[in-house]
């Protein structure tokens, strides 16, 4: 029984993994710009499908069938990729309506979500394809003691946790976080200063849906790249966000991973509750704690 | 006189009377045939997909490509596993399109609403792709045929051999729907019947991605097999992840209960080795079955025909014959010829379609075998199981009208 319970908390942390990197994304941007970004999942799907286009597709549609750009590099490429589309998304749509009500850009966002899905389904299929490129030192087992746990998962572990301390330690601790935060505080006042802001904020976005990409990338080898990976996630992902703080750092990423676990555990004890038992806690969060559990309340 | 004179007009009016009927006898002057299938999506390799349209186009042309003097025309679509977006495609096919056969019709749940609505409309439906036993049994109706196998036929064969072999407890994991469920009940069925027992089961939804976690459960569960009530893309993942998680290397056992050669394939036989499934069909079963799959393969671009592809062809051919016979492609005419017939090809021995629309026929229990020089060669036919014993009788289908 602990080794079920050990496993399944493993797997758990394991779907926390995109759970955190997608939430911090979204409360990056939301914290920064009080954008509800509804194209985040469909980002997420885009960067994966880009790690499989690089790796099995560019080759062939360029002429050179032997290139098959790795996942190292899909690592780096593709989080710069669909950065600069976020950014292509906040300088040609999104900024003009900054000074309406934040449902225009939700579902302005919603909108591009449903065309990049279309794409997808269109010039690939439903269904999911599998990547192919795993790289060759991460294929293979580890035996933890109570469980088998495949390399790949574990490096996806580790690396997400690096990249969120690296983005947290950013933006609360570092002089370019400052402005970004003081940018959102007071906008006039900042631009009294010298600062640009209109440019720090397409950054931002642009680094928030980098973000997705990246996580999009870790997710390809492990789940099949398909075009509703993005749809199936999209609304837990608002459930961890609203459960830690709207545009709270730290507290998308500690749900992130918590949420994980808790859905993992709920597995071993009843399974069939495992897919409402984030939603249950985030009724009871709004119900006990309506800012979430890391928000300020007001 | 008077009586003569009239009744020879009487004959007269009797005679242009008949030559309309012939004139009429195929209706809008084109036999066409509908292939509603999964053209995307988790069944698009192996059950439907382009396959199944190659197999339909390469019998018409075999036929001929005109039957009655008409020319034969095969339309298909993809209705994306929704029960609502095949009924919509049917509903247009018959009403507007004039289509005079559907056939596919891979998924359960597409399988019985599109069955149940062409037979309100009557028109004949060949399902292939599906599995669920409720499509001649509960769900019955006039126009409609189940051509290839069942939820029953297939665990018959493999949770036999596995029951007899000492794995005697299972863990389900299953497709949540109406032909994981069937799949489902009838191998425990067999399974309890040979004094064997259910430990437990995971439902989980179509297209899933990740079986992980199910998988820990059966590994926990203690059973000695772990039976995959599910087909397709899924059954490939679950195989895959229960080997990256180390199951059958801990000493369970995995039994698919709906494997296809594609499948396989794509798994690799290194990692499928030993894995013991049912089929309708293999092609390097006899020589017919091999001199048909090198032909189908010109068709395919290269994909070796995987069970439902032969039934897709059988099943055409066997229905153009019957429009032959019966003179007419009027479906009530048709389905009674197809009913009189004996289907005996390189497909179906001994096969005869009943009255519920099921065809009864020989089914095989194949073991995937490493090392082939043939990339699609991956299994051996280890025993061939006569269709009476495959199939449920006419009495215990379930099938109402059939019992009038």
């Amino acid at each position: 029984m602990l080794n079920l319970i050990l496993a399944q908390a493993m797997l758990g942390l394991n779907n926390g993994v995109f759970y955190a990197m997608l939430s911090l994304g979204l409360a990056v941007i939301f914290g920064l710009l009080n954008v509800v970004n509804f194209a985040h999942g469909a980002l997420y799907m885009t960067g994966a499908f880009l790690a499989l286009i690089l790796y099995s597709y560019l080759g062939v549609w360029i002429g050179i069938e032997d290139l098959h750009i790795n996942f190292w590099a899909a690592l780096i490429i593709v989080p710069i990729l669909i950065g600069a589309l976020g950014i292509l998304i906040e300088r040609t749509m999104l900024r003009w309506l900054y000074n309406f009500d934040p449902i225009y850009s939700l579902l302005l966002t919603f909108g591009i979500t449903l065309v990049l899905q279309g794409l997808f389904v269109n010039f690939f299929s439903a269904s999911g394809t599998p990547y192919p490129g795993q790289p060759e030192s991460l294929r293979g087992v580890v035996d933890l003691g109570f469980m088998i746990f495949p390399k790949y998962r574990l490096f996806a572990i580790g690396f997400s946790i690096v990249i969120c301390l690296a983005v947290w330690f950013i933006i609360e601790r570092t002089r370019i976080g400052a402005m970004l935060r003081a940018g959102t505080e007071n906008p006039d006042l900042v631009k009294a200063f010298g600062i640009n802001v209109p440019l720090m904020v397409t950054l931002t976005f642009g680094f928030g849906t980098g973000l997705a990409g990246l996580a999009g990338v870790l997710a390809a080898p492990i789940y099949s790249v398909g075009p509703l990976m993005g749809a199936d996630l999209i609304i837990i992902i608002f459930a961890v966000v609203v459960i830690g703080g709207m545009g709270s750092i730290m507290g998308a990423v500690v749900s992130g991973f918590a949420l994980g676990l808790v859905e993992g555990l709920t597995k071993v004890f009843y399974a069939p509750a495992a897919n409402t038992v984030i939603f249950f806690l985030m009724v009871v969060v709004l119900l006990v704690r309506p800012a979430g559990l890391f928000g300020r309340q007001s | 006189m008077k009586s003569v004179l009239y009744g020879s007009v009487c004959a007269a009016a009797l005679a242009l009377g008949a030559n309309a009927a012939m004139a009429q006898s195929v209706s809008d002057d084109v036999v066409k045939i509908g292939v509603l299938g999964d053209m995307s999506g988790v069944y698009s390799t192996g059950f439907s997909g382009d396959g199944a349209v190659a197999a339909v186009k390469m019998a018409v042309e075999d036929f001929g490509g005109t039957v009655l003097g008409k020319p034969i025309e095969v339309i298909s679509a993809d209705h994306q596993n929704k029960a609502d977006v095949a009924s919509a495609t049917a509903r247009q096919w018959i009403d507007e399109d004039k289509v005079d056969m559907i056939t596919d019709l891979t998924n359960s749940a597409v399988a019985l609403a599109v069955q149940q609505l062409a037979s309100e409309k009557k028109t004949i439906t060949i399902s292939t792709g599906a599995a669920t036993t409720a499509l001649t049994g509960e769900a019955c109706t006039k126009y409609g045929i189940h051509y290839g196998y069942d939820t029953h036929a297939l665990p018959v064969g493999t949770a036999t051999a596995i029951v007899k072999e000492g794995g005697d407890s299972w863990y389900f994991i299953t497709a949540d729907y109406a032909f994981g469920h069937a799949l489902q009940d009838n191998t425990s069925e067999v399974v309890e019947k040979l004094g064997g027992t259910v430990v437990g089961s995971s439902d989980v939804p179509l297209a899933s991605t990740d079986f992980s976690s199910y998988l820990l459960q059966a590994q926990s569960s203690g059973a000695k097999v772990i039976a995959l009530a599910n087909a397709g893309q899924d059954t490939v993942n679950s195989i895959k992840q229960a080997n990256e998680f180390g199951i059958v290397a801990g000493g369970q056992q995995l039994a698919g209960m709906l494997v296809l050669i594609s499948d396989v394939k794509s798994l690799g036989t290194s990692v499928a080795k030993g894995l013991n499934f049912t089929s309708a069909w293999y092609w390097n079963h006899d020589d017919e079955s091999r001199a048909w799959k090198e032909k189908y393969m010109k068709y395919s671009g290269d994909a070796a025909p995987t069970f439902p592809h032969a039934a897709d062809y059988s099943l055409t051919l066997a229905y153009l014959k019957a429009v032959e016979a019966a003179g007419t492609d009027d479906s009530d005419a048709v389905r009674e010829e197809l009913g009189k017939m004996k289907i005996d090809d390189f497909f179906a021995k001994g096969g005869s379609i009943r009255k519920d629309g099921l065809l009864v026929h020989d089914m095989y229990l194949l073991r995937v075998k490493d090392g082939n020089e043939d990339p699609w060669d991956v299994a051996e036919v280890v025993r061939s199981i006569p269709g009476e014993e495959a199939y449920f009788s006419l009495a215990d289908g379930g099938c109402a009208m059939a019992q009038e």
